[in-house]
């Protein structure tokens, strides 16, 4: 019986030894902080991916409290996590467009011959420092998959069979850490468009015509008459290469058809009357060689 | 026998080109000179397309003080400057100059005869050797004027020739030790002049019996002259290790090696500052060793700069059959050819034909900890847990084990037994942590 | 030439890989195997047998339906974890005994962290120290079995005798036991004729490994000279272990045997030359790994000579691998000086 009454005691005295000094260290190394903070923090996702440009959600939820939400836009939470934010903090934001990560490159491995075995340490990066790549193209994707590393929800996969990275638009948020991941540039985030619809050129090369197009079958060789066929000065062309802005497209998609070397992409469009293409899929790369532009 | 203090590897020797005496390799049609031969701000064309050149003459101006001129290797006109794709595949801008005879330009003593004595001062040396394009031919083509104007605050003490040459297959510095051991030698003496300082080392490995009984046979007429024996062990031609094995002084981190007083130049660069001050001649010509195990030639070239790859690969009787993989430069720090069709450098100092058996890399497997990485890394680093750290990208603990002292020697990819690409993710930790160390530093001074 | 291969520097590579590390270690195992043999014949060759074999399933299986990977036996590991398991049991070890063995070394030690190069203490040991106390018997009791008459402590009737009087059967055990019963040492090695070359050219009882301990020092002088591993770790664990042992000799040389005995007795060589010496479980650094030794030889001779277990070698490594991760935060001598400030 003495044994548990002095275990017990022990220990409710040990316990409260232990609670006052917690409470003493709490007290003194209280850091004072905004309680604001804390319910922006619970508004946001939670992802820490960095794509607003913050080093997390906890960053960002601190920028937003100090500075206002000024530029501030997490692209995870997209504008209904923006709105609760601006509702907590009494302020007021317009919406964005939702946007979507695109793959500027179609050399998957039918259309882009490799000429060289690279031997070393299979990511981009590493090959980027070291020499153009694998094929003769020096501006496509290389398909090591520094973006599938770097994304954080899944939503960017290297097809072994193309070896092209696919984005799935379900699952990906923009948060632009592919952007900045890859070497070459391949990736930039467009507006998710009207029932997903887009249209891009998949193509970054800047070479001279013959160059681009003996390199790889459906590179942008700069002929202009996606340009000339434009009606709403959408596409530009400069350093042979096109490009279509998108705040500027209507999707008439007559550059679609326009474009000798296919490398103009609609993404999501219900199928032409004349060509029995299948319905989209999110997946860019499979249905690129789909697209019957050549005929 | 002396060495440096810390790791090193004892790659296979494979000097199988060393008794093939240096020839002159035919001017080829067309030549392709590149306005970045050297390290730091490429060089300006300073010739028009249509415009007659001759041999040495400035067809490049430097920018910045980190730079370095560009002369013409041939005689002829200049059919067009454009950017033309370099042996790994990178655009660089060129002058393309269709060859007409070989008129050289007034000035240049194109005779045989040794010229021993230094007319210039120093500062008409290092001036001379600027003007010439002298850069440094050890690998790193630093600008070698840069190098003979030390910031004030450093004292040179001494001179050290790097006739190491420690790379496997490569002789081209072997034969110029051999066939030209006074002018190397008197190029060491122009640079002693050029720095005010009285005491030249030539460090050779000890594989090299022959050129260090040559060498030494002429450096008793030359004063404050030594031939330094070195052991056989690789990085010893690396600039911070010759230091260290030389005269047993550290290169301090991310200090200049004249901060240990020494000024290190290659075999090359010194019979190139002999031929710049001495003849008056620019460098637009190269030594370079063209081997490789599966090659049937063995041979060693003087060759124009500019002359394409495919052109001498052809003039050797083509790629041999069973070469995988072709290396400019050694085995160890060379790079590998992508382009053959691209021109030779100033720095180009071999090319080398692989077998796939002999480079192919083998499939990586578990780090199994053995530290053998560690043992052999010559700047006391920890390979295995700076490629760790790399693939992590954890930044901070990088830069806290030093990952920015890394040499790229590759001694740790070569001893690792578990075929771990350790210098491919080191070399790319050392860039990213780099970087943003000078990041960190630029916007200081701001404050 | 199709297409060229392109890579970074540098272009060539060493001769050693990972297999031919593995197979080193094995042929450095060998003479100590053949020894093993020679004595047991057997049921040597059975214990060898069952625990390479069934180290190298344990791995297969794992690795292909747990981790499901790519198959990892190729690189001769386990056929080592087998080899250095089989030295570490005793030579009557029944099938069962070595298979638990196995799976403990290989499946607990080695393939939950990782497989190789991730764990943090030696597969065969772990397995040894698991059945030392869980199977005390089967791993002492019974281990002893005289090959040849004659053959254990000189003389045959007398060792028999000792022998049976005790539980254990090495000569550390005994010694330990004779102490315990207040005898003197030197009564100890009158009685049981002890010597020196004995304990040298195997006539000693123990595990498979603790018998020819020359056989071992040939071992090591072959992995020395083959480069695979360096001298300091086992060096100093000798050193260590001698000076130790030394120590308490000259204090009390009735009551603590001589260092000799310590040395060349136990798992002791087979311990500082195979297991404390694995890459994995030892540290990268000169500085590390000499604490690493001088540790083990500390905690060896403490459990010899004041702990309840006549041996202590395998408890010393694998408390020492424990600190491995520390010790490994050493930095080696780095050969660029600090940047000066200015």
């Amino acid at each position: 019986m003495n044994t548990i009454v002095f275990t017990i005691a022990t220990l409710a005295l040990l316990g409260l030894l232990l609670a006052i000094v917690l409470y003493i260290v709490a007290q003194k190394f209280k850091v004072e902080e905004d309680p604001k903070i804390d319910v922006v923090e619970a508004l946001l996702p939670g992802a820490n991916c960095g794509g607003c440009g913050k080093a997390g959600c906890r960053a960002f939820a601190e920028a937003a409290v100090k500075e206002g939400l000024g530029n501030l836009f997490c692209p995870v939470g997209g504008n209904t996590a923006m709105q609760n934010v601006a509702q907590a903090l009494g302020q007021t934001i317009e919406a964005k467009e939702p946007q979507v990560a695109v793959l500027r490159c179609n050399g998957s491995c039918n259309n882009r011959v490799k000429t060289n075995i690279y031997d070393g340490y299979a990511t981009c990066a590493t090959i980027t420092s070291l020499y153009h790549g694998d094929t003769d193209c020096r501006f496509g994707c290389l398909g090591r998959g520094d973006c599938e590393a770097v994304c954080k929800f899944g939503a960017i996969k290297v097809n072994p069979a193309t070896g092209l990275p696919e984005v799935d638009q379900e699952k990906c948020t923009a948060c632009g850490a592919c952007v900045k991941a890859c070497p070459k540039l391949l990736l930039e985030l467009r507006n998710k468009g009207p029932k997903s619809r887009r249209i891009f050129v998949s193509c970054r090369n800047m070479d001279k015509g013959a160059v681009a197009r003996k390199a790889c079958k459906v590179a942008c060789i700069g002929c202009g008459k996606c340009f000339k066929v434009c009606a709403f000065e959408a596409i530009t062309i400069d350093k042979n290469l096109a490009y279509i802005d998108y705040t500027k497209c209507r999707m008439c998609r007559k550059c679609v058809a326009e474009c000798p070397t296919g490398a103009i992409h609609e993404l999501n469009f219900p199928p032409r009357p004349v060509a029995a293409a299948k319905p989209a899929e999110p997946k860019p790369v499979e249905q690129k060689v789909e697209v019957p532009v050549n005929k | 026998m002396k060495t440096f203090r810390m790791g090193g590897v004892h790659p296979a020797d494979k000097k199988i080109s060393q008794n093939a005496q240096i020839e002159k390799l035919p001017i080829p049609k067309t030549v392709y000179i590149s306005m970045i031969q050297h390290l730091g701000a490429p060089a300006v064309p300073c010739v028009a397309v249509g415009d007659k050149v001759k041999v040495g003459q400035l067809i490049g101006t430097p920018t910045g003080f980190v730079s370095a001129p560009i002369h013409s290797s041939v005689s002829g006109t200049v059919k067009a400057i454009e950017m033309i794709n370099d042996l790994s595949g990178r655009q660089v801008n060129t002058v393309v100059i269709d060859t007409e005879g070989d008129e050289w330009m007034e000035g240049i003593d194109r005779s045989e005869t040794i010229e021993r004595e230094i007319k210039l001062d120093a500062k008409q040396i290092v001036e001379r050797v600027k003007e010439c394009g002298v850069v440094g031919l050890g690998g790193a083509t630093f600008p070698t004027s840069v190098k003979l104007s030390p910031p004030p605050t450093a004292k040179p003490t001494c001179v050290i020739i790097n006739a190491a040459e420690c790379e496997p297959y490569l002789t081209s510095d072997y034969r110029v030790m051999m066939e030209m051991p006074e002018q190397v030698i008197i190029g060491g003496t122009i640079l002693m002049k050029a720095l005010g300082v009285n005491k030249c080392y030539i460090g050779v490995e000890e594989n090299k019996p022959k050129a260090i009984a040559k060498l030494k046979e002429f450096c008793g007429k030359y004063s404050g002259v030594e031939v330094v024996t070195l052991k056989k062990k690789y990085p010893q031609g690396g600039e911070k290790q010759l230091i260290d094995a030389v005269i047993g002084k550290r290169v301090p981190s991310m200090g200049l090696p004249v901060d240990t007083g020494a000024v290190v130049q290659n075999v090359g660069t010194a019979f190139a500052v002999y031929e710049a001050v001495q003849k008056n001649k620019p460098l637009f010509e190269g030594v370079m060793t063209v081997t490789g195990d599966c090659s049937n030639q063995q041979r060693n070239f003087v060759h124009r700069v500019g002359t394409p790859l495919s052109f001498i690969m052809e003039f050797c009787g083509g790629v041999p059959a069973q070469a995988a993989k072709i290396i400019s430069g050694g085995p160890m720090m060379g790079k590998a050819i992508v382009n053959i069709d691209a021109p030779t450098l100033k720095g180009t100092s071999s090319i080398l034909y692989l077998t796939e058996a002999q480079t192919k890399r083998k499939e990586e497997s578990n780090c199994i900890r053995c530290g053998k990485c560690a043992d052999a890394c010559p700047m006391g680093l920890e390979p295995y847990l700076l490629n760790k750290l790399g693939r992590a990208s954890m930044m901070d603990e990088l830069e806290a084990h030093y990952v920015y002292d890394c040499i790229e020697c590759g001694c740790c990819s070569f001893t690792c037994p578990a075929y771990i690409p350790l210098l491919d993710t080191i070399r790319q930790s050392k860039a990213a942590v780099m970087k943003i160390m000078k990041s960190r530093t630029a916007p200081a001074p701001a404050k | 030439m199709d297409k060229l291969i392109v890579s970074p520097s540098p272009h060539i590579h060493g001769k050693e890989s990972t297999r031919r590390l593995m197979g080193d270690v094995i042929i450095a195992l060998l003479p100590a195997v053949l020894v093993a043999i020679y004595l047991f014949g057997l049921s040597a060759i059975h214990l060898v047998g069952v625990s390479v074999i069934s180290c190298v399933a344990v791995e297969y299986l794992i690795q292909k339906f747990l981790l499901k990977g790519k198959s990892t036996i190729g690189d001769l590991s386990a056929v080592v974890t087998g080899v250095l398991l089989a030295l570490n049991l005793p030579v009557s070890s029944p099938w069962w005994l070595i298979l638990i063995g196995a799976v403990v070394a290989i499946g607990i030690a080695k393939m939950t962290f990782g497989g190789l190069g991730q764990n943090f203490f030696n597969p065969a040991l772990v397995a040894r120290v698991v059945l030392l106390v869980s199977f005390p018997v089967l791993m002492t009791g019974t281990a002893f079995q005289a090959p040849v008459d004659g053959y254990i402590f000189g003389n045959a009737e007398i060792s028999r005798a000792a022998m049976d009087a005790t539980s254990g059967a090495t000569p550390l055990s005994f010694v330990k036991e004779q102490i315990a019963q207040g005898m003197t040492v030197s009564e100890i090695t009158k009685s049981s004729g002890l010597s020196y070359f004995q304990l040298l050219f195997s006539a000693i009882g123990g595990s498979a490994g603790e018998l020819a301990e020359l056989a071992l020092l040939l071992g090591f002088i072959y992995l020395l000279i083959r480069k695979v591993i360096k001298p300091y770790i086992s060096l100093t664990i000798i050193f260590t272990v001698f000076l130790f042992s030394g120590i308490l000799y000259l204090v009390n040389p009735e009551r603590f045997m001589d260092p000799l005995f310590h040395i060349f007795s136990g798992g002791l060589l087979l311990g500082a030359f195979f297991m404390a010496t694995d890459y994995v479980t030892s540290p990268m650094n000169l500085k590390g790994q000499i604490i690493f030794a001088v540790g083990i030889g500390v905690i060896t001779m403490l459990i010899r000579e004041f702990g309840s277990y006549p041996e202590g070698v395998s408890f010393a490594i694998l408390i020492m691998n424990a600190t491995v991760p520390l010790l490994n935060k050493i930095k080696p001598a780095r050969f660029a000086k600090e940047a000066q400030k200015k």
